[in-house]
């Protein structure tokens, strides 16, 4: 357990002292936020606040007026744009799924893998395609359909396959779980903790989904006021008197999915065999 | 990025031929021993991964496809390295069947035929396409008070108004070319006053009508397609459909309205504009007075030149519309419909534009306005 103590106490991503601005407004202002490796990492805030802005900040597609950011100890905003070799270690999920519209689902796995490693022979490359659309719990024969053949959340399993493509170590997700039924929903958790414990992934997720926080995240950040006003476990969360944090977390909403969460942590520890969850670290 | 991957073949006399791996077997090594692997001919009993440092799900699934071909163990595999290897496993799907190609000669006949009964169908449908425009419109004269006011004069602005600029530059400048050209041409025979004649005709009935028609395509054909697809695309249209708006009603028929009554302002405008150019030039060069190449022009430019022209005008802006919006319409799936159906959209409007002016060559020589 120790080792895996230690191992979490390693900064992922670091980012300190963001500002962001478009004109007069003010996105982000000297944000500090550290995520650390091998842990799910939730970002919340209201609409507006910024969530986005910071990913794409951390992906390198906005840059900042002032700020450092580094991931897995590389400079983000000191490199070039032909400085590649992290961005091969890391994958996104865009809120729509962003597939290329004009490539089958195995294509659009594939185009990393032929961006970043030629040398891998196309045999192998539609292998890997195949294994990787398998491995995101999308059925074989999606990998051959196109784009606007899929439905909504099969097009978010084909985003995630492709993000996946170069097994990175860093998964960024922007709202995986919106706009899917709560049912996809839940299983699109628990293949995003399945992943991320099979492949000792860190993953940054925005989301505005209570049960997705509550289900899979192992520290939450919450953006207010251009800054992160809080991180933590939710009832580290909780324990803070921040309005929007009781009102986020304490609205009807909230609480049914606290209620739901405590449901099945009862269940689990009456057969902990059964038990999926990881539950929260304290 | 860390030790290349490697492996040996061992014959051992207890259990038979060992395969060892070596080295990182990740994502960014595997490439050059993934054929190398291919080429193991002896049936291997065992896979030994003690020498393995570093391995991903690559990595993973090769070792899974090896033991999978060769049914044999994989030993000495590191926790994390079994937990990839069975996540990979449970995710291999076999290889899919991809869809037979057909032989050369099959696609090719094949193709031809198919793009023959494309003619044949794709005319029908903008035949009828055509048909639901005559019925929308049929339907607001009799019922005024549904017809699209803003959205028609807002297409009128985009498709005449704002075009007066570039129409009027570029007809200013073909007035000019055929005055300049026509009068090298022309001192050949000494005939160089013929120009006048020259100028005011060929404005008149062909060029001032056909480089405008040319000029909407270009500018609005192209800008009603992908207008119309985008919305198609982004479910606009369908949902127009939901609330009961007809789509002819309130996108196609402002824009073929608007192209139909600015054709005929613009090719007007173009006309006049050329013809203002080949004054000038025949001013500045051949120091004919401006006011002697305006009664020339009324001595030998016969009326029914000018009538040609503005025939000639509407009936191409509804070529030009019909095509945009038909085009626009017919967008599914993604975005590089969109370009293709614009691309679409602005050379069939053009292809249409030139036969029919063919046509009406013929046609108005027939009559009797040659």
């Amino acid at each position: 357990m120790s080792a895996a103590r230690q191992k979490e106490c390693d900064v992922a991503i670091r980012i300190t002292g963001l500002t962001n601005s478009f004109g007069e407004d003010v996105v982000h202002e000297d944000l500090s936020l550290d995520v650390f490796h091998g842990e799910i990492l939730g970002v919340v805030g209201g609409s507006g606040t910024g969530k986005s802005v910071l990913m794409r900040s951390i992906i390198g597609l906005q840059v900042p007026d002032t700020g450092r950011i580094e991931v897995l100890g590389e400079s983000i905003l000191d490199g070039e744009e032909e400085d590649v070799s992290i961005r091969s270690r890391w994958g996104v999920l865009f809120q729509g799924g962003a597939l290329f519209s004009t490539l089958t689902v195995a294509e659009n796995v594939m185009v990393p893998l032929a961006e970043f490693y030629p040398e891998i022979n196309s045999k192998l490359r539609r292998e890997i395609a195949l294994y990787k659309i398998a491995l995101s719990g999308l059925p074989a024969d999606a990998a051959d359909k196109y784009p606007s053949e899929l439905s909504g959340g099969m097009k978010k399993r084909a985003g995630l396959a492709r993000a996946l493509a170069l097994d990175p170590d860093v998964l960024f997700l922007d709202e995986p779980t919106a706009g899917l039924d709560p049912i996809g929903a839940a299983r699109f958790d628990e293949l995003t903790l399945e992943l991320q414990r099979t492949l000792g992934l860190t993953v940054f997720l925005i989301t505005h989904d209570l049960d997705t926080l509550h289900e899979i995240c192992d520290r939450v950040a919450v953006l207010a006021d251009r800054k992160v006003i809080a991180i933590g476990t939710i009832p580290e969360l909780l324990a803070t008197d921040h309005p929007w944090i009781q009102e986020y977390f304490n609205g009807p909403r909230g609480r049914a999915a606290a209620v739901s969460h405590a449901d099945e942590e009862r269940r689990q520890n009456r057969f902990p065999a059964q038990s999926k969850s990881r539950g929260f670290k304290s | 990025m860390g030790a290349p991957a490697d492996f040996s073949v061992e014959e051992r006399s207890d259990t038979g031929a060992v395969l060892r791996f070596a080295g990182d077997l990740n994502i960014a090594t595997i490439g050059p021993i993934d054929t190398r692997l291919k080429s193991v001919d002896q049936t291997l009993a065992l896979i030994d991964m003690s020498d393995v440092g570093h391995i991903d799900t690559v990595g993973a699934w090769i070792v899974h496809r090896l033991a999978r071909d060769h049914g044999c163990d994989i030993v000495n595999l590191s926790e994390s390295g079994s937990r990839l290897v069975d996540a990979v496993g449970k995710s291999d799907a076999g290889e899919l069947e991809r869809p037979h190609r057909p032989n050369v000669v099959t696609r090719v006949v094949g193709g031809t035929g198919e793009g023959v009964i494309l003619a044949f169908t794709s005319m029908l449908a903008m035949l009828s396409f055509f048909g639901s425009i005559v019925r929308a419109m049929l339907a607001q004269a009799a019922n005024p008070r549904r017809i699209r006011w803003a959205a028609t004069v807002r297409h009128f602005e985009l498709v005449g108004a704002s075009a007066l600029g570039i129409v009027g530059l570029m007809s200013f400048l073909i007035g000019i070319v055929i005055a300049q050209q026509g009068a090298v041409q022309l001192r050949q025979f000494g005939a160089e006053v013929f120009t006048v004649n020259l100028v005011g005709r060929l404005t008149l009935r062909e060029l001032g009508v056909l480089m405008t028609a040319i000029m909407v395509a270009g500018r609005s054909g192209s800008a009603f397609a992908a207008q119309i697809g985008t919305m198609k695309l982004t479910e606009e249209v369908d949902a127009m459909r939901t609330i009961g708006v007809s789509p002819v009603e309130a996108l196609v028929l402002p824009r073929v309205a608007a192209a139909v009554l600015m054709m005929i302002l613009l090719a007007f405008y173009a006309m006049i504009v050329a013809m203002a150019g080949g004054a000038f030039l025949l001013w500045a060069t051949l120091d004919l007075p401006i006011a002697t190449f305006i009664v020339r022009i009324q001595e030998v430019v016969p009326i029914h030149d000018f009538y040609v022209g503005m025939i000639k005008a509407p009936v191409f802006g509804l070529i030009i519309a019909l095509s945009g919006c038909y085009q626009g319409m017919q967008v599914r799936g993604n975005a590089e419909e969109v370009g293709a159906r614009t691309t679409a959209a602005v050379v069939q409007g053009i292809f249409m534009v030139i036969v029919l002016d063919a046509f009406f060559a013929v046609f108005f020589t027939e009559i009797g306005w040659g």
